[in-house]
């Protein structure tokens, strides 16, 4: 009987081409709107990094102001300072670990007649390629060494890449930034994880790095640091020493762990170098460190902003005005097929039969508003890519997932409109339009 | 076979009671052909409709083949007007949109036979009714009377033991309305009980027997055998 129903449901939607039609711009204007929020939403709360992101962890040491001024609950500070980094680095407890945080270098290509132009920098250690699995198209990073002998290394991204050197295999060869030469030793292939979960403090939804340099020649060399900077207390003295020797957070630090037992003992460590510190007149606060893999970290930062969640919560009722208009629609249709639905009561169909093939030729509805609602969610991403410029480009992919989301909720809420209208249908006494059709 | 006794049907608008049926009782045996006459407003098509199960009734005890059907649930009518009671209607009611084959299918759809006794079922009535060359043909390809002829041919592709038809032949011609008529003697001859309301005395004539409604009742006066009709027929 379903090939039955599905027969006479697009010839009912046939049969009334332009209420039909009505009906599906109803749904899909309704599916695109709410797919379009659904969609950056979606891409805003996936995991970037699945296949190890319970095995990264972000890094907090509670070393924080004792008076909480902003009353924030005494949460531990969401960077951390250069002498704990560089403590945690030099103990190397972590299976990996790395610290970093961003600079803007000026690169000054090597051709004539071209122009310095500024580069965003990832300053860290070798282990951030690894640990994070970045791909390489030429190269791989730089080893630790490099990372204690203050080596001049780069890695390149694709995009640097083939705008300095035309695309090509650029490993060691030279380039200058801010004023002094970096030998290239690899070239890291499209790496665009979304959100960009390493560093969320400068925006989670900015583009990667465009170089990556060692961590201690960005401080060797006092590259200027293009993130976030906070301090509960000024430093004590002048100049670049006294800053890093002060309690100003600027560095995000994450540790790779590979289970329970390496995380147990890592927050055993990190407790105990609280401990040690709070012996030296540190960290005044009561012990409150944290360890928290991608997803927990990115729920911490609120990486899906709470506007973005209000924007999800009107395109959904949104939705559902667009579904009360498709219900009067529907009964409209339904009633005005009083005198076929009044025939087949006469004829052996029973409520329960009538009620199915109503359904379905809702579901049918719905499932054409859900392809021409993919069509709108197409075009409203492309729109919210032109409102808010390149940066959003990340977030307005539609990938497989979300189309099958808007094929299924275009069809489910096509099916929730057609209750009613489908109720009354089959409510159509088998006597009442016989004599007059 | 059909047994009504003490029939009331009044239907309620506000406070105001329209009496269609009062205290009607017939008696249908097995492959009677009984035309149901009376004026207009005098509850013929009501009849109709409750004793094919389309509507309910107020009062009154009705039994079809022995069973009562008042207390049948919806699932339950619907079967036993699916498989028992084959309709005819005035103004045909046929489907718009589906060609003969699909509109003598859809009692069978119901049925849940399966496709190809659907299609050997089709067939045979369409070709009972002289239609199967055109069973792809859709209703407005074809004349009244050979809708109504297809109207015919979806009531019988069920087998049904009784035939309940509403003025099957108000809205045709003359010659067409004798053709229908003799169509459905054919099929009352093949032992289907037939019940046919009319307004045209002369087709009453053609039924063995003729009930004539006045005021919701059975007039007793005008209840009378017509055999010799029927045997001449």
């Amino acid at each position: 009987m379903f090939s039955y129903y599905l027969k006479l449901g697009w010839l009912s939607i046939r049969r009334n081409p332009l209420l039909s039609a009505l009906m599906v711009a109803a749904i899909a204007v309704g599916i695109g709107a709410s797919m379009t929020i659904i969609t950056v939403n979606y891409v805003m709360s996936g995991n970037p990094i699945p296949q190890k992101s319970d095995q990264l962890y972000y890094v907090q040491l509670d070393s924080w102001d004792p008076i909480d001024h902003d009353n924030e609950g005494f949460e531990p500070p969401d960077q951390m300072t250069y002498l704990d980094a560089m403590a945690l680095m030099k103990a190397g407890k972590a299976y990996r670990q790395i610290a970093s945080n961003r600079s803007s270098l000026v690169l000054e290509p090597q051709g004539e007649g071209e122009r310095p132009f500024s580069v965003t920098s990832r300053n860290t250690w070798a282990d951030f390629f690894p640990m994070f699995d970045l791909p390489f198209l030429h190269g791989s990073g730089w080893d630790d060494s490099a990372d204690n002998n203050l080596d001049k290394v780069v890695v390149l991204s694709k995009e640097i890449n083939e705008r300095v050197f035309g695309g090509e295999n650029s490993v060691g060869r030279s380039l200058r930034l801010n004023g002094m030469d970096f030998q290239v030793v690899g070239v890291v292939d499209k790496y665009l994880p979304v959100p960009r979960f390493y560093d969320v403090t400068t925006g989670a939804f900015d583009e990667p790095a465009e170089v990556y340099i060692p961590f201690n020649i960005g401080v060797e060399y006092e590259f200027s640091r293009n993130g976030n900077t906070s301090c509960w207390k000024a430093p004590d003295g002048d100049g670049f020493e006294a800053f890093l020797n002060s309690e100003c957070v600027w560095i995000q630090f994450w540790a790779e762990l590979r289970n329970d037992e390496e995380k147990q003992d890592y927050m055993a460590f990190l407790n105990a170098y609280t401990q040690q510190q709070k012996e030296m007149g540190r960290f005044p606060r009561p012990l409150n460190n944290r360890l928290s893999n991608v997803m927990e970290w990115m729920e911490i930062e609120e990486v899906v902003e709470d506007d973005a969640q209000v924007m999800l919560g009107l395109s959904l009722l949104f939705l559902v005005v667009c579904l009360l208009n498709t219900i009067g629609l529907l009964l409209a249709k339904f009633l005005g097929k009083s005198g076929d639905i009044s025939l087949r009561r006469a004829l052996g169909a029973s409520r329960g039969s009538l009620f199915v093939q109503h359904m379905i030729e809702s579901g049918m509805i719905g499932l054409a508003g859900g392809v021409l609602g993919i069509g709108l969610t197409w075009l409203g991403l492309r729109g919210i890519k032109m409102l808010f410029g390149e940066f959003v480009e990340n977030l307005v992919g539609l990938d497989w997932v979300m189309i099958l989301t808007a094929i299924g909720l275009a069809i489910v809420s096509a099916l929730l409109a057609g209750l009613y209208p489908t109720w009354r249908a089959c409510r159509i006494a088998p006597a009442s339009q016989l004599k007059i059709q | 076979m059909l047994s009504m006794q003490n029939i009331s049907k009044v239907y309620r608008a506000g406070l105001v009671e329209t009496h269609a049926l009062r205290e009607f009782s017939l008696e249908v045996a097995e492959g009677e052909f009984i035309s149901v006459t009376g004026p207009s407003g005098s509850g013929k098509t009501t009849f109709l409709n409750i004793a094919g199960l389309l509507e309910s009734f107020t009062s009154g005890r009705y039994e079809l083949d022995g069973r009562d059907v008042s207390a049948l649930s919806d699932t339950e009518s619907s079967k036993v007007r699916n498989e028992k009671i084959g309709f005819v209607f005035q103004s045909f009611n046929l489907i718009p949109d589906l060609n003969l084959f699909d509109n003598v299918d859809v009692p069978l759809r119901y049925r849940g036979f399966n496709s190809a006794e659907r299609k050997r079922r089709i067939e045979k009535v369409l070709e009972t009714v002289g239609l199967a060359s055109r069973m792809k043909h859709l209703p407005s390809q074809l004349s009244g009377g050979q809708q109504q002829r297809v109207a015919i041919a979806r009531a019988l592709a069920g087998e049904p033991r009784f035939l309940l038809a509403d003025e099957p032949t108000g809205n045709l011609d003359s010659h067409m309305a004798l053709s229908v008529m003799e169509l459905i003697s054919e099929i009352n001859q093949s032992g289907t009980t037939i019940i046919m309301v009319t307004h045209d005395p002369a087709l009453a004539e053609m039924a063995s027997r003729n009930v004539h409604i006045l005021d919701g009742r059975v007039s007793n006066g005008h209840e009378q055998p017509q055999l010799a009709k029927v045997a001449t027929a």
